[in-house]
């Protein structure tokens, strides 16, 4: 198990040396950066003592090693476009995606494994059957389609809750929260309901056909031959042995929830990081779109990490040491 | 004679499809006593799997009784529904599927399991729970059974699996227990151990037992008497002695013969010809008459009478090895 | 006893299995998948919407009642003009209204879906030639081929596809240079999105592939020499064309909302060639202010398009997996 444990984390660390990969040849190879932080007047001695300043004369190799030394440290240098140090620009957009992303996933998370179950269970049931079509809606119903729907009913139409922005916030110093405002609680509802809902339907359909499957096992028949009563079937022999391939797909779901928040973002004009780095594509902000990339690489692949511990919790087929297996 | 425990009465279990209505159990009646094996024939298909999921009430929908009764100790049990049945279930009687590793779940202990059910159906402690469950894994033939209990399913092997099976269906002393095909999915070597159990339970408990198999040799093994069944209908009933050795219907005929079995001795093995038909696709009159060679032409017509449980042994128009019953 | 029932049913099987037509249609129509499509009404009537808006599209040019692109035909006297009315000024009369530079809703609908479409198809292809191209490369060769394949495929599928699409988008734009940026954008989109999908197509011809390799019949090709490639091409991709077809239908659909989203947000189709995305994000501007179907008419077709492609997907995952049944 601890052999497991360790090679999963020697994979995530590959795959951050991947991306790494990625977000540097982004800086070096995209546009140029010398271009880029210098204006149109410019003399030779400028471009050469940058160049030499950032280290771009020296081999391709030392340069990459250099970019994750300062990338560790959270150094990602200047946005392009604001002309400040990108890592400030991110913990100071951070809180206001972290705390949607948080509200949306326990949305997501609730909902989706609860009616997933409600629709299992109740298969044949009338509303079990509106809900499964109602979900298909809701996949087919594109993020930033639903946060206008919202807008325009509770917002236009209603004039119940604010259209966009975050509220009034209240500054920790280290954090800004909108947790502790009624503007700001009011000014989190559509956006968190936009933001979960596509997530909580593809947890809500991936819960109910785990479920299903499980619900045609053997031992499920064998419990209700035992006549252990219903409540037991469903929630104790069937939910718990749903719940492996559901966590792995929630996981990434949980994840992508930090990304799709940029659709989200977007449309109710949220002050993110999502929002940040669509500008960032839009203007081709270079530093800020690779120290994106990489933050969310990082959320990525602890998610899925512990994702991976959370197996171990749960099935206790993979604790055995696959040497002493005796059978 | 004392009530069976368990009566079937002119059952019918029928499934709509596309095709029209299929039915894979075509008026079968059978009895069963307390500490009596009745081991259940027939190929694959044949509805024997089917006969004992209408009797535990675990049918698939679409497929339904639509004839005939079910008697518990008396009581007619096809009729009920959800809690009623699930009170059944288990308490009164109970059923062992096919493969042992996938009748347990795995994600629970063997204890959690056998406790659990215990708990259902009986009116006692936890601790008394534990207790009866450390028993009943201990009278199954379980070694160590107070460490093992906190083990999970695939920490055994194959047969304890099956051992851990037949303990979770007997842990709340049912009458009846239906075994599907018990011994199917185990090594040779401990189908014969398996059957010994099931075999020794019976009689110390007076559990009415229906094995389904289709292995004749589990049959010669294991039951008190035989039904043989073909293409959804009963064929032959009677004591096994007798119908292995002096078969009437000539499909249990074809079936001995086709069967090695140790106690006849070194005969060749012969095949009957063709393969049963498909329930969508019977034939007119006796199902066995297009493989049957005594077939005539009232077999073509009428499917031949039907057997009951007090009356007659063979359904067939022309049985075999009549001649000495038929003097007495 | 049961006789003439038994009878009956034995009649009605044998009429049911006799209406064999001549045609292949007719054949189609009468088999067991036929038949599931025939008892799904939703499948018929997503399948009607699908080929409806496909037609449409394809035939802008000659069913748009206005050029919206041709400045020349374009008055910005009818600005604004809601459907089903005259323009008070002009008394021009469109069908689903005007935006605000008095192009026809219901034309720029027509040839937004066009591009939507476009896009949607072209990346799904892209995609799926890709990964069913790896895909049995992995399989069928193995060795580095597979491990490199496959730890690719892990690894993007780490990150939502949307987001390997903005990034490919954002990169792609970085190096264009800013004056064919416009005239880009739609090649753009393509790549993006279908490198972001390729992954799917990937791992199931993958799969499938292994099971395949080893069944007798390809052993039997192998032995009679046939080339790798035309086993891969003969024996092994015609056993994998149902879940590639199921998947290809989903990712359309998913391709034509990323499609969307990513115009949407402004990294997509320009305003000079809009997308049914891009129609969206300009109507977005008008909704507060009360000119609701310059939003409205361009969303709800995205909506039809993307949930009836998600209906058939749906179905034809149930109907061409037997298990399901």
């Amino acid at each position: 198990m601890l052999a497991y444990i360790i090679r999963r984390i020697g994979q995530s660390i590959l795959v951050l040396f991947v991306v790494g990969l990625v977000a540097f040849s982004m800086f070096r190879f995209v546009g140029d950066p010398v271009d880029n932080m210098l204006g149109q007047e410019r003399t030779q001695a400028d471009v050469e003592r940058l160049r030499e300043q950032l280290g771009l004369d020296q081999p391709f190799v030392v340069q990459y090693y250099k970019f994750l030394e300062q990338a560790v440290q959270g150094n990602f240098g200047l946005s392009y476009r604001q002309g400040r140090p990108v890592a400030e620009i991110l913990l100071e957009r951070a809180p206001a995606t972290l705390e949607l992303a948080f509200v949306s996933g326990l949305l997501a998370l609730a909902g989706g494994i609860g009616l997933g179950i409600y629709t299992a269970i109740r298969r044949r049931g009338i509303s079990a059957n509106a809900i499964m079509t109602l979900s298909l809606v809701g996949v087919s119903l594109p993020t930033f389609l639903i946060g206008i729907l919202l807008i325009y009913l509770f917002s236009v139409e209603l004039g119940w809750l604010p259209s966009f922005g975050r509220g009034e916030v209240v500054d920790l110093g280290w954090w800004t929260t909108g947790f502790l405002t009624v503007s700001g609680l009011k000014a989190l509802i559509l956006p968190a309901i936009t933001l979960g809902l596509y997530q909580m339907t593809l947890i809500m359909r991936l819960v109910r056909t785990e479920m299903l499957e499980v619900l045609r096992m053997d031992y499920i028949r064998f419990a209700r031959a035992r006549g252990i009563r219903e409540k037991s079937v469903n929630f104790r022999h069937a939910l718990k042995n749903t719940l492996v391939p559901v966590i792995t797909i929630t996981g990434l779901q949980l994840g992508s929830i930090i990304a799709f928040a940029i659709i989200t973002e977007t449309v109710f004009q949220w002050p993110g990081v999502g929002l940040l780095f669509i500008n960032a594509i839009q203007f081709v902000d270079i530093p800020v779109m690779a120290a994106y990339l990489m933050l969310i690489s990082v959320m990525f692949v602890g998610i899925n990490l512990i994702v991976d511990m959370l197996y171990f919790a749960i099935d206790p087929r993979l604790r055995v040491d696959r040497t002493a297996g005796g059978h | 004679m004392s009530t069976p425990v368990l009566s079937v009465r002119d059952l019918v279990v029928e499934i709509p499809t596309r095709h029209g209505i299929l039915r894979p159990v075509d008026h079968v009646s059978y009895d069963i006593h307390a500490g009596e094996i009745l081991g259940v024939v027939g190929e694959s298909g044949a509805g024997k799997s089917m006969t004992g999921n209408a009797v535990i009430g675990l049918l698939d929908p679409p497929a339904r009784i639509t004839v005939g009764q079910i008697l518990l100790s008396g009581e007619p049990v096809h009729a009920l529904k959800g809690e009623k049945l699930r009170r059944l279930r288990g308490k009164r009687m109970a059923m062992i599927f096919q493969d042992p590793l996938t009748s347990l779940n795995p994600l629970l202990t063997v204890g959690e399991q056998l406790e659990e059910t215990i708990l259902e159906h009986m009116n006692v402690s936890q601790a008394e729970a534990r207790r009866r469950a450390v028993a009943q894994l201990e009278e199954v033939g379980i070694p160590a059974a107070e460490a093992r209990i906190g083990s999970y399913p695939h920490e055994f092997s194959g047969g304890m699996r099956q051992r851990v099976v037949i303990a979770l269906a007997l842990c709340a002393e049912p009458e009846l227990v239906i075994a599907d095909e018990p011994t199917t999915a185990l090594d040779v070597s401990v189908q014969a151990q398996i059957i010994a159990l099931l075999k020794r339970l019976c009689r110390e408990r007076g559990v009415a037992v229906m094995l389904v198999t289709h292995d004749m040799g589990v049959i010669a093994e294991a039951a008190d008497r035989v039904a043989v069944m073909y293409a959804g209908r009963l064929a032959e009933l009677g004591p096994v002695r007798e119908v292995l050795t002096r078969a009437h219907h000539p499909y249990t005929a074809g079936l001995m013969a086709s069967t090695p079995l140790a106690s006849q001795g070194r005969k060749r093995l012969v095949q009957i010809p063709g393969a049963m038909p498909r329930l969508g696709n019977l034939p007119q009159g006796c199902a066995f008459h297009p493989r049957c060679d005594r077939a005539q032409d009232v077999c073509r017509r009428d499917p031949g009478p039907t057997l009951d449980a007090y009356r007659g042994r063979a359904a067939c128009w022309f049985p075999l090895n009549t001649e000495e019953k038929a003097a007495t | 006893m049961p006789l003439s029932d038994r009878q009956s049913d034995a009649t009605t099987i044998a009429d049911s299995a006799r209406v064999a037509g001549p045609s292949r249609a007719r054949r189609m129509w009468d088999s067991d998948f036929g038949y599931a499509f025939r008892r799904a009404p939703v499948a018929m009537i997503s399948f009607a919407v699908v080929i409806l808006l496909v037609l449409a599209a394809l035939l802008a040019p000659w069913i748009a009642p206005h050029d919206p692109f041709n400045p020349a035909t374009l008055n910005l006297m009818n600005g604004f003009t809601p459907p089903m009315q005259a323009n008070a000024f002009t008394g021009d009369f469109f069908l689903l209204g005007t935006d605000d530079q008095g192009r026809d809703v219901f034309s720029t609908i027509l040839y937004g879906m066009r591009i939507s479409l476009f896009v949607g198809f072209a990346a799904v292809f892209l995609g799926l030639v890709i990964g069913v191209t790896l895909g049995l490369l992995a399989g069928y060769v193995g060795g580095w081929a597979e491990t490199i394949i496959m730890r690719v495929a892990d690894v993007q599928l780490t990150f939502p596809a949307i987001l390997v699409a903005m990034l490919i988008f954002g990169i792609a734009k970085g190096v264009t240079p800013p004056e064919y940026r416009d005239q880009m954008a739609i090649w753009v989109l393509i790549l993006a999105i279908g490198l972001s999908d390729w992954v799917q197509f990937a791992r199931v011809v993958r799969g499938a592939t292994l099971v395949e390799k080893n069944r007798e019949y390809v052993q039997a090709a192998r032995l009679i020499g046939r080339t790798p490639f035309a086993i891969m091409l003969r024996h092994i991709l015609p056993n994998v064309l149902n879940p590639v077809l199921v998947i290809a239908t989903i990712s359309l659909a998913l391709a034509i909302i990323a499609e969307a989203t990513l115009s949407f947000l402004g990294v997509g189709a320009p305003p000079t060639k809009p997308s049914l995305g891009t129609l969206i994000r300009i109507g977005q501007e008008f909704m507060f202010s009360g000119e609701w179907w310059i939003l409205f008419f361009p969303a709800l077709t995205l909506l039809a398009l993307a949930l009836s492609i998600n209906l058939l997907g749906d179905w034809l995952r149930d109907a061409l997996n037997p298990k399901l049944r």
